[in-house]
């Protein structure tokens, strides 16, 4: 499935080319020689930290920026020498809501059917559909103002697609949002997906550009880091996991014991232990966690494997328990994230949360937004 | 034709926001309402005794009539152009601009709603000085013109309004400016008094006001009756200022709305 989409076609345009676009804002370099297509029907993500170029790449693609070098095109149409086309083609639902809070839901989807030439009588039939798609029927005629945040981004989300764009731009869609109201955005995401809409979507949350894209391209520093499906990517960068809950009150010298053994298993490429730094690199730094246990007063409570296949791995651990006479509370398999594919790719860590707290003062400054 | 139809129906759908967010506010269109007939009773009838027979026509409330029009229309029009400065800040302005419409709608739609506004003040204030014993020289037909003189003037007024609100950082900016500028251009116009009253440097910077010329049109239709010659002039100096106005805009609108 996903081979057939990446694969270049030659019958239609790409819904998206872009081809070694860069974008300067003074000195800083936001968009760096980035190159990518997505084709029709695509959910594609632009997956980084806040300040790695997403949204600048997404103003250029909407014609809101020129770009410093490059070009790109929607659907074929360039966009900087046809903007007007290409804008008819173009959904977007910006990252900070845009909607009007002094006039109701369904005057703010008048506003915009009007702004994509659509007559009156089929703007006022689009909106009741789109109230009815995003549910907010019942508060159609409320004023925004006084719409919880959800509903907010719901409501944005149909003002993106009153005029049936081919292409559709989502900028954070989720950004704030509580978990209930992402998977519900995420189910109407894929909605649009199946109804044709390519969909490009920029996230730092790990887990929607997993659930949700097609392929993911990885982008920090203004740059393409990598790009391929979620799945490949865990594959090539990720790691599996086997997270070992100790039972507690054990002695440390079992648990030095089983350490050793466990780094001695072919299985496990690594180990690391609660509560103790863990050291980056190879095994001499393993080496280094058992003595740290065995030095240590308690125990650590979990044990961290990293393994190439959970399954394989799981006899032989048990096994180095059993003969360590160590006693597990818990086991627990934890397989690869695109967070480990963006740590292995940049050397930082890309959790969900922690990256948006620290990121937005930084994107601030760097005209990102 | 679908050029025109498009332009239509975008011009169509924000006014028809502006319209949408006046009708919500009942106290702003109150206030709209009331404020330049209020303006005309209390500078009409303070004024009053103090002006009676220094003024032309010898009645200050008719004498006043025309200053009150066009007062009103500067006051709509000065700070007309905020939305778009407000729309600016809560990034709506970005999701017009990523729409394939003409760059020029978001300011003719405000601009047009702007005059339409005031043209209804206007329309009141003509009605409560009729009731109050004015009576327009040229009857009607003064009063229409009248309109389309404010109309001329404010059009020049709105488009700097709107130039502003792409030339300010934020709109407390915008509000000290126009603040600012307000009441020295009421009083160094011949809103209030006629020019020939005011010492030689007032009456100098009031024949630069904009001001002076819709109003000194206006007041002859309401004092003397249809003076082509003079009316005439006085839209050719408005007219001359609109396309000042827009020579100043147009280098800042073009890149705000780029």
């Amino acid at each position: 499935m996903a081979d057939s989409r990446t694969a270049p076609r030659i019958d239609r345009p790409a819904a998206i080319e872009v081809e070694h676009l860069s974008r300067r804002f003074g000195p800083v370099e936001a968009v760096r020689d980035v190159t990518f297509r997505v084709e029709q029907g695509e959910i594609f993500g632009l997956l980084g930290p806040n300040g790695a170029g997403k949204t600048t790449t997404i103003k250029v693609l909407l014609s809101l920026l020129k770009p410093s070098g490059g070009r790109v095109r929607i659907l074929g149409i360039d966009v900087a020498d046809e903007p007007a086309r290409a804008r008819q083609h173009i959904g977007w639902v910006p990252q900070e809501t845009a909607v009007d809070p002094l006039l109701t839901g369904r005057e703010n989807l008048l506003l915009v059917a009007g702004m994509y030439h659509l007559p009156p009588a089929e703007a006022a039939r689009r909106a009741q559909a789109l109230l009815d798609l995003v549910e907010l029927t019942a508060a159609a005629d409320r004023v925004v103002r006084e719409y919880s945040g959800g509903m907010r981004k719901r409501l944005d989300l149909a003002m993106g697609l009153v005029h049936r764009p081919a292409v559709l731009f989502l900028d954070e869609p989720t950004l704030g949002l509580d978990i209930q109201t992402r998977r519900r955005l995420w189910e109407y995401i894929r909605t649009f997906r199946d109804q044709g809409t390519t969909i490009l979507l920029t996230t730092h949350y790990l887990e929607e550009a997993d659930w949700l894209c097609d392929r993911v391209a990885i982008i920090d520093g203004g740059r393409i880091r990598a790009l391929d499906s979620p799945g490949r990517l865990k594959a090539r960068y990720g790691t599996e996991r086997l997270e070992l809950r100790l039972a507690a009150g054990q002695p440390a010298g079992p648990i030095a014991r089983l350490v050793r053994r466990l780094e001695d298993l072919a299985v496990v490429t690594r180990v690391e232990a609660g509560g103790l730094v863990p050291a980056a690199g190879g095994a001499g730094e393993a080496g280094g966690t058992a003595m740290a246990v065995a030095q240590g007063a308690a125990g650590p409570a979990r044990l961290w494997l990293q393994v190439q296949d959970p399954v394989a791995a799981l006899e032989p651990v048990l096994a180095a328990c059993r003969e360590a006479g160590v006693v597990l509370e818990a086991l627990e398999a934890r397989r690869a994230t695109l967070d480990d594919v963006f740590l292995a790719l940049t050397g930082r860590a890309l959790r969900d949360g922690n990256a948006a707290g620290g990121g937005e003062a930084a994107a601030a400054g760097v005209g990102e937004d | 034709m679908v050029v025109m139809g498009e332009f239509w129906l975008e011009n169509r759908a924000m006014l028809q926001r502006w319209w949408f967010r006046l009708r919500r506010e009942p106290l702003t269109l109150l206030s709209t309402l009331a404020q330049p007939v209020l303006w005309l009773l209390l500078f009409g009838h303070l004024l009053a005794r103090m002006a009676a027979g220094d003024v032309p026509g010898g009645d200050y409330l008719t004498f006043m009539t025309a200053g009150a029009m066009v007062m009103t229309v500067f006051n709509g029009a000065i700070n007309g152009g905020v939305e778009l400065l407000f729309d600016r800040e809560t990034g709506f302005l970005q999701r017009l601009l990523a729409a394939p419409i003409r760059r020029l709608s978001i300011v003719t739609s405000r601009f047009v709603y702007i005059v339409a506004v005031t043209a209804v003040q206007n329309l009141l204030i003509a009605l409560t000085a009729y009731l109050l014993g004015v009576r327009f020289a040229t009857g009607l037909g003064g009063v229409l013109a009248a309109l389309g003189i404010g109309a001329l003037f404010g059009a020049g007024v709105a488009t700097l309004s709107i130039a502003l609100a792409f030339a300010v950082r934020r709109h407390p900016e915008f509000f000290t400016i126009t603040a600012f500028l307000s009441l020295p251009l009421l009083f160094l116009s011949s809103a209030l008094a006629p020019l020939d009253l005011m010492p030689g440097w007032m009456q100098v910077l009031a024949r630069l006001n904009p001001m002076t010329y819709a109003i000194e049109a206006t007041r002859v239709l309401v004092l003397r009756g249809w003076d082509p010659g003079l009316v005439g002039s006085m839209l050719g100096a408005l007219l001359a200022f609109d396309a000042l106005a827009l020579a100043v805009a147009a280098r800042v609108l073009r890149r705000g709305l780029a």
